[in-house]
């Protein structure tokens, strides 16, 4: 039986036991000097007046909050409205916290940033980022998630970023994560590392999620002004969680409001063949609360308490442990989570591409995958709001074989 | 400052020992279960037989973030070769029926917390294990483990690196018992050419915070290296060369005896390099 921690609730970085600090001693004082920097970035005018010019001017907020008329019509559900974070330079909701922290690694007087990535997305709004600000900037990657997402490579070396390929393990996020760790345990004096989920150690599942919230922000106005009411309902796929909990976390008060979040079932529902951290109701194995890279959540692992290899289409989902923030609205009951197999979302993909005219990433592809697996339980005035995170061109390789 | 918790383990009565003696120690890590938990119970018999004061046991993870490419390397080796922590803890209890050399597990959090705390703690000090090292676990988050573990008689290796700063340094040596282990420089494991030139300082200031033995590691692999540390350290970590000898070697007999030589050689420039500088104090 594994041990449950107890936590003292008022501990920060904590969200109920999930959360806190498991890292190597080099990095603590590191860690402690950002959440301080971090902590005066959010009374400071100046950094607040660059964040919020850098996301209007060079990323493109705010994004659209769409009416999908045809998707409505053609699934004859709830009204949904997508929240076109695709729409933004770089191509995903991954270019917001990338600002947020390049401009605090420039307050911080670190000259060079390190990125890991899965899909690319967050490796390019890094590259990005590190290029316009002047910062260097270094991206791990997984090599098999290098050949499946190889325009994003390409991207990266563009804007002038060094990409470097993980061989270890299974080649994917979870190993290119462990890399750009060791890349900073080494290099933190010069260097921040720029985390693009909301996973790891505090300060970045809470700093990630503030840097990302301003996709709820703007989504509750703009469907207030659209539909004079809240919606029903919530989508977003869930990684590590940015996205989703971007979307999220301005409804959490809001407790009508329902909140799903849709995880990679893969191509199965044993250990090893899906990223399903919170969907056992649905036959998933293999996820218990555990420690992977500085936070304790919940983490698809063996008895042992090695961690699982994971399988999804979507190389942004492709990950075995879940941000604990997810982990513990789970186990609050106040946001619900499912995961949707590669197949379903390669099926959503083609559905919302010939409907709406819009490709979406294969990872937001879960979320409307699993809006459409859920339809039975709508009513026909629920109000539903997709957060569609990315697009689809760096997926165009596997989308060509659906033609 | 004194450590809050005393203990009696084999590891303090060899510091002692070695303190008393004026010798450098040296602190032999390998990995276990790299290529087998039957070649490293030869192994840890081969170091302790070549003078290696204390042996860290490294148990396999999945995700060594840590770890430079020679432990990743022997890792993956391990966990293929069915290595797990209850096996670990058995090669402990083998290792013993023969053996005192003092024992640390060398680990990562999560393979602990999944067996329980509880129960690791109890089988481990059942098995005749000393001391345990975390590598991702700090003072913060290790106050339900330091109770469990304590409470079974072990002692509690924390590390301290060279960006703690003086605060938490006390606070590392108030935690720790049996040893402290200090990371020579800001990186992974792995073995260097060359020791950080600050490192005297980084030592002399760490001493200033702790009454407990200092053992360095990270980067340490030639007698050169050890030499440095004598009359500032109270032991070296010798870890992945050591265990690149075990990578190396042809068979179990051959990387027994390289482990041989190297500690041999290693202990003895711990002894020279002591003798030199208390000649020149």
């Amino acid at each position: 039986m594994s041990t449950r921690l107890t936590i003292p609730a008022s501990v920060p970085g904590r969200f109920g036991p999930y959360g806190g600090r498991y890292v190597p001693e080099t990095l603590m004082v590191p860690l402690y000097e950002l959440e301080r920097a971090y902590e005066l970035t959010k009374t400071d005018p100046v950094f607040q007046a660059e964040f919020q010019s850098l996301l209007k001017n060079f990323a493109g907020r705010p994004t659209p909050l769409q009416f999908a008329a045809r998707l409505t019509a053609k699934l004859g559900g709830p009204r949904i409205y997508l929240k076109r974070e695709d729409l933004l330079h770089t191509g995903a909701h991954k270019i917001n916290n990338a600002i947020g922290q390049g401009l605090l690694a420039v307050k911080m007087g670190k000259p060079r940033i390190i990125a890991e990535t899965g899909a690319g997305q967050h490796g390019v709004a890094s590259a990005t980022v590190g290029a316009h600000l002047g910062l260097q900037c270094t991206v791990y990657m997984g090599t098999e998630d290098m050949a499946r997402q190889a325009l994003n490579v390409a991207r990266m070396r563009m804007v002038g970023a060094e990409v470097i390929g993980v061989e270890s393990g299974s080649k994917t996020l979870k190993d290119a994560i462990n890399e750009a760790m060791r890349d900073w345990v080494t290099n933190v004096r010069g260097s921040h590392y720029l985390l693009g989920s909301v996973l790891g150690a505090h300060p970045y599942p809470t700093m990630v999620r503030d840097f990302q919230a301003v996709i709820g922000r703007e989504a509750r106005q703009q469907i207030l002004a659209a539909e004079k009411r809240l919606p029903t309902h919530l989508y977003a796929c869930v990684g590590g969680g940015s996205n989703s909990i971007g979307l999220f976390f301005e409804f959490l008060e809001d407790v009508d409001v329902k909140m799903v979040g849709i995880e990679a079932g893969g191509r199965g529902s044993g250990l090893g063949e899906h990223a399903a951290r919170l969907a056992a109701h649905q036959g998933f194995t293999g996820a218990r609360p555990g420690v992977l890279q500085g936070t304790y959540t919940y983490v698809l692992q063996n008895e042992d308490g090695q961690i699982a290899t994971t399988h999804s289409i979507s190389a942004g989902l492709d990950y075995p442990a879940i941000g604990p923030e997810h982990a513990w609205l789970a186990d609050q009951h106040r946001a619900e989570y499912a995961a949707v197999d590669d197949q379903a979302a390669l099926d959503a993909a083609k559905l919302l591409s010939r409907t709406e005219g819009i490709i979406p990433a294969l990872e937001s592809a879960h979320a409307i995958a699993g809006l459409i697996e859920r339809l039975p339980q709508f009513k026909p005035s629920d109000l539903v709001i997709l957060n569609l995170s990315g697009r689809g061109d760096k997926d165009m390789d596997t989308y060509k074989r659906l033609l | 400052m004194t450590s809050s918790f005393q203990n009696s383990t084999r590891i303090s009565k060899r510091f002692a020992e070695l303190r008393a003696a004026g010798g450098l120690g040296i602190v032999a890590y390998v990995t276990a279960g790299d290529p087998s938990l039957d070649a490293t119970h030869k192994f840890v018999l081969a170091l302790a037989d070549a003078g290696a004061d204390v042996i860290e046991l490294g148990v396999p993870f999945s995700d060594p973030l840590a770890d430079g490419p020679t432990i990743q390397r022997a890792s993956e080796r391990a966990l293929k070769a069915g290595a797990s922590l209850a096996g670990v803890l058995e090669l402990v209890r083998r290792v013993r029926d023969t053996s005192q050399v003092p024992l640390v597990l060398f680990t990562y959090f999560n393979p602990i917390l999944q067996m329980g705390l509880e129960k690791f703690a109890a089988d481990a000090a059942q098995a005749g294990a000393d001391g345990v090292l975390v590598t991702d676990l700090t003072p913060e988050e290790s106050e339900d483990y330091r109770r469990i573990i304590h409470a079974q008689n072990l002692d509690t290796i924390f590390l301290a690196a060279p960006t703690s700063d003086d605060g938490r340094l006390l606070r590392i040596s108030a935690c720790s018992s049996g040893f402290l282990y200090l990371i020579s420089r800001t990186g992974v494991t792995g073995a260097k050419d060359s020791l950080p030139d600050d490192l005297p300082g980084l030592l002399r200031r760490v001493r200033h915070f702790t009454e407990l033995p200092i053992a360095v590691g990270f980067g340490i692999s030639l007698p050169g290296h050890v030499s440095v540390l004598g009359g500032l350290a109270d032991a070296a970590v010798v870890g992945s060369a050591l265990v690149s000898e075990i990578e190396k070697a042809s068979s179990v007999e051959a990387a027994c005896a390289a482990l041989r030589d190297r500690v041999k050689v290693l202990k003895e420039a711990g002894c020279r390099g002591l003798s030199r500088r208390e000649a020149t104090i």
